[in-house]
């Protein structure tokens, strides 16, 4: 992005801080001034396509959960990234932007999925990727990669059959090796060994 | 609302149908539909034949692509990039590698770029031919498929010897690509281009006049030019309703800004408009490819710099201790990645395929998005298929052309 444009907004929205970036511009919006900044934004600058709407868990620190926002100019041809943190790690929530941008309706829904932020005043906030009543959000950090056991979505087949949603066995793969710690440590291995030959299956937790 | 039939006769359809008018039906089309094209399933409502609701529900084929990528290295993630857009793997496989090479901030050798190129267009002419071919079969032409469905065996045995796959091509590396061209290839890829050629033309003949073709396609769902911004929508279907937006022009990466292409443009942004877009498209990768050939230049084909992010040649591998253990690193922990984020969009065949990496530093990103245009593209359709009639709906289906694959990841 050119530097005049960021300044522009910069200078439009003093409440914003910008962030270091490998690429495009990014800024940070503090949590209270979000649909303020949203609107201006929308109002006033160019950039009209939302790309992308993701987070990032951020496991143990605080806050935990940060929403991530990808606009894209079609006339100035550049990105902008705009991030903001959520408060409250229990149960994230964050102001819906789907009546400025219609592509934010299902990028919400997908990220309410993922890692359960709730997107407050959202017209349609249910799952979109994962099944109605799933009860986990498998992007968060704690969500081990092979899975928990769940109830079938259809419940008529899982009565009948008693069959269950099992964790994915996990023995021969995805190998990584940890990066940190002493080299007889970092051979290739499976990063979820919760179920393999010597150990049982993950139960029910959360 | 009760129906009474009394006062109606035998044949007189047109009095029957106003007397259920209002009366609503709920119609579930797919997973499992030929028309939906993959496990898409639609949640009709209908009045009569028209649809006053219709309702996307995606996620069949999620696999957590996002989740497995945060567990493995930058390389081991490159064949799950192959079944996103499964019909434009080496596309899939080109955008990711710049993505993360961006984040390195790794230049490619002029060689390197070139061959990603022809990469890129020839999975663009793949996937157009598959979805021009399936629209076709979509509006009543059966043809067109088997015409479309040659040409795309031929590429497929092309990309066979390039990559040794013929679909999970996985042809990238962090750094460069998996092998060099093979002797002789260019050469066949320009006599494959010789011969689509006539081939479009001759899909151009049986349907960009065809009357049948016209009626059920033009004017039908039609795509504002507000509407397709306001939706994320990109590539072919967003240039079809008149924006002017295409990555390789806009934002270039690969050299694509030294190749002399035009960017085909619709005005209605209707069905037929969507039809016409890609078979431009078509013509203009051609050309890109016949520049790409013309040009490539010798030299490198991985960057010679990138020490520790792409693994040494194999014949030095053998012989020499150093690259031995850096061949040994770059395989156990992963191509060493700096810290930072992201993200990076890359015009494939179905729209703008975008990668958001944040890396911690190491091997494995710490969170890696896909931004899937499929995805987008699909969003629309709740808005799109109000007020047509069922039957047009694997017409409409059809001109998206999308890939469920990549909208579910």
């Amino acid at each position: 992005m050119p530097k005049q444009r960021l300044k522009n907004l910069l200078k439009r929205f003093d409440f914003l801080t910008e962030r270091d970036s490998k690429d495009c511009s990014s800024v940070l919006v503090p949590f209270a001034r979000h649909r303020e900044f949203f609107e201006g934004f929308e109002r006033e600058f160019d950039f009209n396509m939302l790309m992308d709407v993701t987070a990032i868990d951020w496991d143990q620190s605080t806050p935990r959960f940060s929403v991530l926002y990808h606009f894209y100019s079609t006339l100035g041809h550049c990105y902008l990234r705009v991030r903001v943190d959520c408060p409250n790690d229990g149960s994230p929530c964050v102001p819906t932007i789907s009546d400025l941008w219609a592509a934010a309706d299902w990028h919400e829904r997908e990220t309410y999925d993922m890692f359960g932020i709730s997107f407050s005043k959202h017209p349609n906030l249910k799952r979109i990727l994962m099944w109605d009543g799933y009860p986990y959000y498998p992007l968060r950090k704690d969500f081990p990669l092979a899975g928990h056991e769940t109830d079938l979505p259809a419940a008529d087949v899982a009565e009948e059959t008693g069959a269950k949603v099992l964790p994915a066995p996990m023995m021969g793969g995805p190998f990584v090796a940890p990066n940190a710690g002493h080299i007889s440590n970092s051979e290739p291995r499976a990063k979820d060994q919760s179920w393999t030959e010597r150990s049982t299956k993950p139960t029910n937790h959360q | 609302m009760a129906t009474t039939l009394h006062n109606l006769s035998v044949g007189d359809t047109f009095a029957r149908a106003e007397e259920f008018k209002g009366e609503k039906m709920t119609l579930n089309l797919g997973p499992s539909h030929p028309a939906t094209h993959g496990v898409l399933r639609l949640c009709v409502e209908l009045d009569g034949d028209m649809v006053t609701r219709c309702e996307p529900v995606v996620g069949y084929l999620h696999r957590g692509d996002e989740k497995i990528a945060e567990n493995m290295t930058y390389n081991q993630f490159v064949p799950y990039t192959d079944r996103l857009d499964y019909l434009a793997p080496l596309a899939n496989n080109v955008a990711y590698a710049l993505a993360v090479e961006k984040l390195a901030g790794l230049k490619m050798p002029p060689r390197c770029e070139v061959i990603r190129v022809i990469c890129c267009e020839l999975a663009r002419i793949s996937s157009h031919l598959l979805g021009l071919g399936v629209y076709g079969m979509d509006t009543g032409a059966m043809t067109v498929f088997m015409y479309t469905f040659t040409e795309r065996e031929k590429l497929y045995t092309l990309f066979e010897e390039l990559t040794g796959a013929r679909f999970t091509t996985s042809y990238t590396r962090i750094g460069g690509m998996s092998r060099d061209i093979p002797d002789g290839w260019l050469g066949r890829v320009n006599k494959f281009l010789n011969g689509v050629l006539p081939v479009i033309d001759e899909i151009d003949k049986l349907l960009t006049r065809n009357k049948i073709f016209i009626e059920r396609t033009e004017g039908l769902g039609i795509i504002s030019r507000e509407d397709a911004i306001a939706y994320g929508i990109t590539g072919p279907n967003l240039r079809a309703s008149g924006v002017d937006m295409d990555l390789r022009k806009d934002v270039p990466y690969c050299g694509y800004e030294n190749y002399d292409f035009e960017v085909p443009i619709g005005s209605h942004g209707d069905c037929y408009d969507r039809y016409l877009v890609r078979m431009e498209e078509m013509k203009q990768s051609v050309r890109i490819v016949r520049q790409a050939i013309e040009r490539m230049p010798n030299g490198a084909w991985y960057c010679e710099d990138a020490k520790k992010i792409f693994a040494p040649r194999k014949d030095k591998v053998l012989t020499s201790m150093e690259e031995l253990i850096q061949n040994f690193m770059i395989v156990t922990e992963g191509p060493q990645i700096p810290q930072g984020e992201v993200y990076f969009e890359a015009e494939n065949p179905k729209g703008a395929l975008g990668f958001f990496i944040h890396s911690k530093g190491g091997g494995v990103p710490y969170r890696l998005k896909i931004r899937a245009p499929s995805f987008c593209n699909l969003s629309v359709l709740s808005k799109m298929c109000l007020g047509h009639m069922l039957t047009d709906i694997p017409v409409l289906l059809g001109s998206l052309d999308f890939v469920l694959g990549e909208c579910d990841r």
